[in-house]
């Protein structure tokens, strides 16, 4: 619709532009769907000519203004599937795509930076980019920038920990986080519909069991199963989400529960954790989806998915 | 930026969307549904590639290349998918075709074979998707070269405005060319934040000196008559409750105040600069409790017997307390007692194109109006009566309508332009934005049925009792009307001695309820269907032998709440029978198939089931119902009709050309048909209760026949045979052997100074009936509550099928519309009272994905009242699905489902707690 508002559409990518009555623009599908009575100026990022994707050893480079269908396009590109080692993960890639309740159609202009930084529960970038231990650099209004992981950006239903201001450069998604093996659930009130509850599930080269939930969950929830492999933690042993400031360009802090006494947890210590977990309260409560459900789901779906990423246990109801 | 191969100068402003830059340039195909990104009617092709303009900013364009629909053809060569899509009509109203078109124009084959995933995008509301799948995949139903190719009754030529609907030059009702309103000016309505509230003062000052802002209408500038939304033949159907702007508001989004400016965005930011103090009135949000005494009154103001509201101070507007025979009786004699309570919810018609009108005033005074309405003669007798005009100052036009579902039998943005318009004597529009027509136009009523039925283990129904409470919002709009009608046919189908009912349409400090598609039958057919359901299950009966034993017969009594029948309803014909074996036999063979495939296990969490339901609808609305139809030979030999009903997509334009081609014996296509014009012709109660055909297209017969009659006469006076050896052939007169082409006759008779031109008129009365069955066959999943259609099944008696092809478009999107309030579809008021769908993507309703392919029947009868055996069939086809739907998960399940929607996480949870409850072995119906 037309944001009728708007005085100005200034193209940079400059935190220091940025004023009050401002609002980044990137791929415009949010902004222009829901519309504004207040904002008087769009900063038009999409001007700044990021590479969409930077592959590397280390892995891939998301820039914020990645459209949605150039990624739906990467694991076709030769640079990838040319990769000296595989990456298994990217599957993900296009089950997080076809997530989108949104048409191919806005995939041709939505961002995955845009996707990530509207919050909603259900937004599939978030999904995807939390489940493969996604870090986001932010560049700050006074010329710095600053790392945290993908699943402490979104804070909440459409909330952020984006300080006015703040922009969202790009996600770099580590090698080693790719070459795990994943799987993938998803349930939805209706077919193709928006996801009522989204749960990826990563096994590690180290044997790590890393279940994210998505969708189902005010905020994206990590649970870590097993043994510790190079990296940090801001939350251990059933503590609450830590919202990682990360402070500077350090080492990102992985975000999660840590459970690193259960390598290959069982169906009772799974539900166990997800219990410690996710507090009720934190299930999601829209059109979408009743909490109740999205919890039972939740568990059903991490049932699934321990069952079939740790094969040494049986399935059980 | 180049638009469909031509530069265009203008420059976008910069928080303009594309959708609105294009239609400033005059691409009028390009369409507004939800602007919101979601619905895709605004699809266009933006350096080839296809993205919705309404979120696509629009300075984002500049020096590239867009194409619109009108651009798709390359001059008059259509493009394929366009010929695809006339060749399968693959649209009704037509108002989504555009972007149907320019989403899939760009699909390569492996798009097409995966449409439930590639036209998530692209909603439509009309015709369950059938025909766009056929129409994508160059699926013709064009019948014209195998079956009669002058397209009379029976045969399925295609729509007249196919054409102009594929290319995107139909004119909807903002498709208008700026020129025809010069000095055209945007309003905006302020609405109210609270559910109940009186205005102290609103303070227009600072609206008025926003740049642009003309002026701000209030309750100050309001007529002091009190009026119903709501449009009848009779305007005392309704309670007069509602004025144009109140000094009270009674539910939020109520207007409050009106600011008319230059543009859209003077006139928001006039809303946005309005100040208004309001003093808090106690709201009541839950019908039942507005019942108890003390509950605050929605419209205590008023005075009953001249607004006609049964006990402002209870909140009642209607009631009815009957009863047939003695239920008590019935009860005590049954070996099987149901007693159940049914609630349906809020569901919104969401057609594509939002409540939308322009109203301007001629050199002379007289107003004319624009609207996008089901019922342009009674929104002109409503406007004349509100603002006190003379009804012959008043006119009113309905263009193509883009979908009604019956939101349309309304008057929500007319008397407001109208008003503005005589104030300032410029034109004055007002588009509703998708979010106003969600939270702040109308919805189907809410029903909770408390129902008992007994039945004796011969199968015999031996009590059917109903207590309906029915919500109908802050405003009484059809609130009598819905409530009657919903109590009528959805008893009367069934025989049995003791009925009773006790109903009350109830006030409530919530968004007003109004006409949707069924009028009050489909929320009680789910009561009475379910409960009929269950009285099989209970005497181990199967549920369709049960429907046999006791629905009615051809002649036999169809009674409900008064002892005597209605005396205008007869059986013109009876199908019901024919419908129900038609839906056993197809859905054993659907069993059969599956068996045969060898998909009949699904596995572990997966329980099957079938379900039925039936439903009967009077075929036109009680107390008159109008039409009138001028039937004309044109100059080149050609007929014009003139007829008052309005098409959104029901198709009614096309019968109304088979009529007359029928009845003239000429083709379809040699009959132009000019309609909704409150000057072409003398009254037209309007296009609801399902009339476009059994009204209309009455009137238009007699019309045509007049007119055939007409022409051999006047050709045995040319010719010097006798009138009887004349007929009619297409293009001439056979005048015993002798063929007078048509426009020599109409030569000749022009030279003499005359010219043929027939009426005919119809009131409505006698009337019939029209039944539906559905038959569904489902899946459960009972670890998640998924449910997947694996078949479904509808047969319709709707006489003689005048247009097959269309009719089964009609039955295909009742269905699919009514999967959507069966399945996803609610308005959620929440506790402050405001409608929590604000945008469509919060207001699932069916996409390609959600929709199954049905199976259509017909019922082979033909209708001694209708016109040439014609039945009606455009609410209809909607009443049965959710029982049916309902019915099968009980089958399926063992577990009832009482409220609607049924949702996969309300199927879960319902199934989790029956089993907290019921013995540890399922109750499995066979």
């Amino acid at each position: 619709m037309d944001m009728n508002t708007i005085e100005e559409m200034i193209p940079t990518a400059d935190p220091a532009h940025w004023r009050e009555g401002d609002a980044w623009l990137a791929g415009g599908t949010v902004l222009f769907s829901y519309g504004s009575s207040t904002l008087r100026r769009l900063l038009d990022v999409t001007e700044a000519g990021w590479q969409s994707v930077t592959i590397t050893e280390e892995g891939l480079e998301l820039a914020a203004t990645c459209t949605v269908a150039e990624l739906h396009a990467l694991p076709d590109r030769p640079e990838v599937s040319g990769m000296p080692v595989e990456w298994p993960a990217l599957e993900l890639v296009r089950q997080c795509c076809d997530s989108f309740v949104a048409s191919f159609k806005i995939w041709n202009s939505s961002t995955v930076g845009g996707n990530i930084c509207t919050a909603l529960p259900a937004g599939p970038m978030t999904s995807l980019c939390s489940a493969l231990d996604g870090t986001a650099t932010v560049l700050m209004p006074a010329g710095e920038s600053r790392q945290l992981p993908v699943a402490d950006l979104v804070t909440g239903n459409a909330r952020t920990s984006l300080a006015p201001g703040e922009l969202l450069r790009s996600i770099h998604l580590p090698a080693a986080a790719l070459r795990s093996r994943v799987a993938f659930r998803r349930l939805s009130l209706s077919n193709l519909g928006r996801s009522g509850v989204l749960l990826i599930g990563r096994l590690d080269e180290s044997g790590e069991l890393i279940i994210t939930v998505t969708a189902a969950t005010r905020h994206p929830v990590q649970l870590r199963f097993g043994p510790v492999v190079g990296a940090l933690y801001a939350a251990s042993g059933g503590a609450s989400n830590s919202a990682s400031d990360g402070g500077g360009s350090g080492a990102a802090v992985l975000h999660g529960h840590r459970f690193p006494g259960l390598t290959k947890p069982g169906a009772a210590e799974l539900r166990a954790a997800l219990d410690t977990a996710i507090p009720y309260e934190l299930y999601h409560d829209d059109q979408h989806g009743l909490p109740l459900w999205r919890r039972d789901m939740t568990y059903r779906l991490a049932e699934e998915i321990r069952a079939e990423l740790c094969e040494s246990t049986t399935i059980k109801d | 930026m180049d638009i469909n191969g031509t530069h265009h100068p203008h420059e976008p402003r910069p928080g303009q969307c594309l959708r609105t830059f294009l239609r400033e340039e005059g691409m009028l195909g390009v369409k507004k549904g939800c602007d919101g990104g979601d619905c895709g009617a605004c699809t266009v092709h933006v350096d080839g590639v296809p993205v919705h303009s309404c979120v696509y900013p629009a300075v984002r364009a500049n020096n590239k290349s867009v194409t619109t629909v009108e651009g798709l053809a390359d001059g008059d060569t259509l493009h394929p998918m366009q010929e695809n899509f006339l060749a399968a009509q693959g649209f009704q109203c037509g108002f989504c075709t555009a972007g149907m078109l320019m989403t899939t124009a760009t699909f390569d084959d492996a798009q097409k074979d995966n449409l439930p995933r590639n036209l998530k995008g692209n909603l439509c509301r009309c015709t369950g998707y059938r025909a766009i799948d056929d129409a994508v995949h160059g699926v013709s139903t064009d019948m014209t070269e195998t079956q009669d190719d002058c397209g009379h009754v029976g045969a399925s030529p295609g729509a007249p405005a196919g054409r102009a609907v594929v290319t995107g030059t139909a004119r909807y009702t903002l498709d208008v060319d700026p020129g025809d309103y010069p000095g055209l000016l945007h309003m905006k309505v302020l609405r109210s934040p609270h559910s109940h509230a009186r205005i102290l003062s609103i303070d227009t000052e600072a609206a008025l000196r926003v740049p642009g802002v003309q002026a701000v209408f209030t309750h100050e500038d309001s007529p002091a008559l009190l009026f119903s939304t709501a449009q009848h033949e009779i305007f005392t159907d309704d309670p007069d409750d509602t004025l144009v702007l109140d000094s009270v508001v009674r539910h939020v989004g109520q207007r409050v105040a009106a600011v008319v400016a230059d543009t859209v965005a003077a006139a928001e930011a006039g809303v946005r600069a309005v100040v208004v103090q309001y003093e808090l009135l106690p709201a009541v949000l839950d019908p039942a409790k507005a019942l108890f005494p003390g509950a605050p009154a929605v419209h205590g103001d008023k005075n009953a017997a001249t607004s006609r509201i049964v006990d402002p101070a209870r909140n009642i507007v209607a009631e009815l307390h009957t009863e047939l025979g003695d239920v008590a009786a019935g009860l005590a004699e049954a070996d099987v007692v149901h007693q159940e309570t049914y609630t349906t919810q809020r569901v919104q018609h969401t057609a594509l194109e939002t409540h939308a009108s322009i109203a301007h005033v001629d050199a002379e005074g007289r107003l004319h109006v624009r609207s996008s309405t089901q019922t342009p003669f009674l929104t002109k007798r409503a406007l004349a009566r509100v603002l006190g005009l003379a009804e012959d100052r008043v006119h009113v036009v309905a263009g193509r309508v883009g979908g009604g579902f019956g939101g349309k039998q309304e008057m929500l943005t007319e008397d407001i332009v109208a008003l503005a318009a005589l104030a300032l004597g410029r034109p004055v529009q007002l588009e509703y934005t998708r979010t106003e027509q969600l939270t702040a136009s109308t919805t189907r009523h809410p029903f909770t049925i408390r129902l008992s039925a007994g039945a004796k283990h011969d199968g015999t129904l031996t009590a059917l009792a109903v207590d309906v409470l029915v919500n109908t919002g802050a405003y009484g709009n059809h609130a009598p009307g819905v409530m009657f009608h919903s109590c009528g046919e959805s008893l009367a189908v069934y025989q049995c001695a003791n009925k009773k009912v006790d109903a009350r349409s109830v006030y409530t400090n919530t968004v007003p309820s109004g006409a949707f598609r069924g009028y009050g039958l489909s929320q009680m057919f789910f009561a009475v269907e379910s409960a009929m359901d269950e009285l099989a299950a209970g005497l181990d009966m199967d549920p369709m032998e049960f429907r046999r034993r006791n629905m009615v017969r051809d002649g036999t009594p169809m009674l409900s709440t008064s002892p005597a029948p209605e005396e205008d309803v007869e059986y013109g014909s009876y199908g019901l029978d024919q419908c129900v074996e038609l839906v056993v036999d197809a859905l054993r063979r659907g069993e059969e198939r599956y068996r045969d495939a060898g998909l009949d296990d699904l596995g572990r969490d997966w329980a099957v089931g079938t379900g039925t339901a039936l439903s009967m609808i009077d075929t036109v609305p009680p107390s008159g119902h109008y039409a009138h139809t001028a039937a004309q030979l044109l100059p080149d030999g050609t007929f014009e009709l003139r007829v008052g009903t309005a098409e959104f997509g029901n198709g009614t334009t096309t019968v109304h050309a088979q009529v007359a081609a029928t009845a003239l014996n000429s083709r379809a296509r040699l009959v132009a048909v000019r309609q909704s014009d409150t000057d072409l012709t003398e009254h037209d109660t309007g296009a609801f209760g399902s009339t476009g055909t059994v009204v209309a297209g009455k009137a238009t017969l007699l019309a045509a026949e007049e007119l055939a009659a007409q022409i051999c006469k006047a050709a045995a006076a040319h010719t010097g045979v006798t009138a009887e050896t004349c007929t009619l052939v297409p293009g001439a007169v056979d005048c015993g052997g002798t063929l007078l082409p048509l426009d020599r006759l109409a030569a000749l008779l022009a030279g003499a100074g005359t010219e043929l031109t027939a009426h005919g008129r119809w009131g409505g009365t006698p009337r019939s009936v029209a039944f539906n069955v559905h038959g569904f066959r489902v899946a459960v999943n009972t670890g998640t509550g998924e449910l997947r259609i694996l078949q479904s099944v509808q047969a319709a008696d709707a006489g003689v099928v005048v247009n097959p092809r269309q009719c089964r478009g009609q039955v295909e999107g009742g269905i699919a519309q009514a999967l959507g309030a069966a399945l996803y579809e609610e308005v959620v008021v929440g506790p402050d009272g405001a409608v929590e769908n604000t945008i469509l993507r919060q207001y699932h309703i069916p996409t390609f994905a959600d929709v199954p392919r049905s199976e259509v029947y017909f019922a082979k009868t033909h209708d001694v009242l209708g016109p040439l055996g014609a039945k009606s069939m455009s609410e209809s086809p909607f009443n049965p699905v959710a029982p049916a739907l309902a019915n099968a998960i009980r089958n399926a399940t063992g577990v009832r489902f009482t409220a609607l929607p049924l949702a996969r996480d309300v199927i879960y949870l319902g199934l989790q707690e029956a089993r907290l409850h019921m013995p540890a072995v399922p109750v499995l119906a066979t």
